[in-house]
């Protein structure tokens, strides 16, 4: 993590490379590399499952007395213990799985932002106080406290589990921010627009927060695939929201249902593939994010070094400059 | 000295808002668990006064004693270590349940996690170091094994090695028919069998994040300058390598190791429920399952108190082996 605290050096650009289309650059995305391209392909297949998936499949809820079969045509991926397709709750867990990812994602974004970003750039005793705030919810071990608070709660909701989640999850963000935050503020542009009689909150919005956004997006990512991750590990212990249906409940279920004695391995395999899928292509975009804000991290690779070869007419106008 | 100082203060603020929020918790929640859990002990036996008391001190009661007075006796319990008695193993009191089972997560989990945290380094030092060789190229791999829900990886490889191929057993922390427990071949032995898939699972699914972030250190420290002026001097590169970079590089991954401290006895809870193993995680979810509020508590605190305690001497650790922290302050 503490990488992404450096300050982002001057991108030192080496000679032979081909000029960056400046558009893209201004912009700030990231260039679209194989790693970021395979990212975005399977989160958006996914998201697009989620979305549209629970419109075309049957009722995930209906009970057929065919008990536990395999793939067939009438069920693509076979049916549950109790005759219920599983194609059709896997439609449904996708979509309640990625929206305790989208609410987790947002207030943990708030959150870590709030104690980070406004904390490090108040400075002085507020700093303190955020970061000690920050420090404590980074040693109380989340988990623990997730399941001790939602066992004393019977009916949870999935507002109500998305809360706790990102209340536990919001401090490694926040100090992540706060480091950078820490190193932007006293840039010298900062002090410039201070001097020029920028108000506080305009510096904070239009100055500092631009260059914030990389670092948010990719902690906003981690916070989802935190999220996901977590709701399936609740709902796999049985204490997720009542009511709803993710990858973590069908998990469980198949785990009570003994999907894993009988062999039923389209009932447990799928969703826990699509979590790690999904999981994996977050963590394929972060990648990509995390090599905008640590320039050192790219152009580096071996075959990138074999780029740097001057062809043998930039050599020849290399000579001819220097002789 | 003074470095020492706010680290300690810190802890120490940091147990107090660990403490109440202990307390503050079962007292925000709907719900009267201090009813129910004298109900349930009055079905096993009868409850004498002094239980009584000892359970309103902990979970929070209906009388009208104001607020302050319950925290103070919450936390003169706490300092006599009288945790209450636990419901689910009755009449066994919460602290030596806890006493059971805490060895055995720290045992399995604890090692697992120390194994997994120097293969990680070793690993990413070297992909760090050969930049886009084979093993630099396997990381995205580990990343991938990373991204996989723990629980999910460690019910397929239980399914693989327990059931179709029986190499290892399918549930237990030992052989509770053929052994007894104490420091005999047999018991050890059994021991170690028992742990090796829950320890396996643990370091496949956490191993990556160790290589990528000691990696990714690597590729920064690499391009000091100071790295630049080894190799010129003509030192060995295995030397640059390890005291040179790697040692640079590996500071963030031990702070990040005492962060993590935290997850490991968040992890114990799921990998102890696949593998049924008789852990601290166990005792929380069976405490959980029968509504036993002291025992949860118990744990609850437990476990934050280890983690603390981790985090501290990892802290103190930190400033013996970067000596820039003590003298920024």
């Amino acid at each position: 993590m503490a990488l992404t605290t450096q300050a982002a050096g001057p991108v030192g650009l080496p000679a032979g490379s081909a000029p960056q289309p400046t558009r893209r650059r201004r912009l700030g995305l990231p260039p679209m590399t194989a790693k970021l391209a395979t990212g975005l392909i399977i989160s958006g297949a996914i998201v697009l499952f989620g979305l549209l998936g629970p419109f075309v499949v049957q009722d995930p809820a209906r009970v057929d007395d065919i008990g536990l079969t395999g793939p067939s045509g009438a069920h693509l991926m076979g049916t549950t213990q109790t005759g219920q397709d599983v194609l059709a709750q896997l439609a449904y867990a996708t979509r309640g799985s990625l929206t305790i990812g989208a609410i987790v994602g947002v207030l943990t974004l708030l959150l870590s932002g709030f104690f980070g970003v406004v904390g490090a750039y108040a400075g002085g005793w507020v700093d303190e106080f955020f970061s000690l705030c920050t420090n404590i919810m980074l040693v109380i071990p989340g988990l623990p406290l997730v399941i001790v608070i939602s066992s004393y709660v019977p009916d949870k909701s999935l507002w109500l589990v998305a809360l706790v989640l990102s209340l536990t999850g919001w401090a490694g963000s926040a100090r992540v921010l706060r480091g950078y935050t820490l190193s932007l503020r006293n840039r010298d542009y900062v002090l410039a627009s201070r001097v020029a009689g920028e108000k506080r909150w305009r510096i904070l919005a239009v100055e500092i927060l631009p260059n914030l956004i990389p670092l948010l997006a990719s902690q906003v990512v981690f916070a989802v695939i935190f999220a996901i991750l977590g709701e399936a590990g609740l709902a796999y212990l049985g204490l997720g929201a009542s009511g709803s249906i993710s990858w973590g409940t069908m998990l469980y279920y198949a785990q009570n249902g003994l999907a894993l004695r009988l062999g039923a391995w389209w009932w447990f395999v799928p969703p826990g593939l699509l979590l790690a899928l999904f999981g994996a292509a977050l963590s394929l975009i972060n990648f990509s994010i995390d090599e905008i804000i640590n320039p050192k991290l790219r152009n580096q690779t071996r075959s990138a070094r074999r780029g740097w070869v001057m062809s043998r007419k930039q050599l020849e106008t290399a000579k001819e400059a220097t002789l | 000295m003074r470095h020492l100082l706010r680290k300690v203060g810190f802890y120490v603020i940091a147990l107090w808002a660990a403490l109440t929020v202990n307390f503050v918790i079962p007292r925000l929640m709907p719900g009267d668990p201090v009813s129910l859990l004298i109900a349930k002990l009055g079905q096993r036996g009868p409850v004498t006064p002094e239980t009584r008391s000892s359970i309103e001190a902990l979970l929070g009661t209906d009388t009208d004693r104001p607020l302050l007075v319950q925290y103070v006796d919450y936390l003169r319990n706490l300092a006599n270590g009288d945790l209450g008695l636990s419901v689910s193993y009755f009449p066994a009191p919460v602290t030596s349940i806890i006493g059971q089972t805490l060895p055995w997560t720290i045992g399995l989990i604890g090692l697992a996690t120390v194994i997994s945290f120097l293969l990680g380094i070793g690993l990413g030092t070297v992909a760090g170091w050969k930049r886009g060789s084979w093993l630099d190229n396997l990381i995205p791999v580990t990343t991938m094994f990373q991204s996989v829900p723990y629980f999910w990886l460690a019910l397929i490889l239980l399914f693989a090695f327990g059931s179709v191929w029986p190499v290892f057993p399918l549930n237990g922390g030992y052989d509770i028919y053929d052994t007894v427990p104490g420091w005999n071949a047999e018991f050890i032995g059994s021991v170690l069998y028992h742990g090796t898939l829950p320890a396996l699972t643990i370091i496949i699914s956490s191993v990556g994040g160790w290589m990528l972030g000691m990696r990714n250190m690597m590729v920064s420290t690499l391009s000091e300058d100071y790295l630049l002026t080894a190799e010129a001097k003509g030192l060995r590169p295995g030397r640059i390598m390890r005291t040179y970079a790697a040692r640079n590089a590996i500071l963030p991954s031990i702070s990040g190791f005492a962060i993590s401290l935290g997850f490991v006895v968040a992890g114990s809870i799921v990998t102890e429920t696949v593998f049924s193993y008789p852990g601290i995680g166990s005792a929380l979810l069976q405490a959980v399952g029968s509504n036993d509020y002291a025992l949860m508590q118990g744990i609850f605190l437990v476990i934050t108190l280890s983690v603390l305690g981790a985090n501290l001497l990892v802290d103190l650790l930190y400033s013996v082996i970067d000596p820039r922290t003590r003298a920024r302050t």
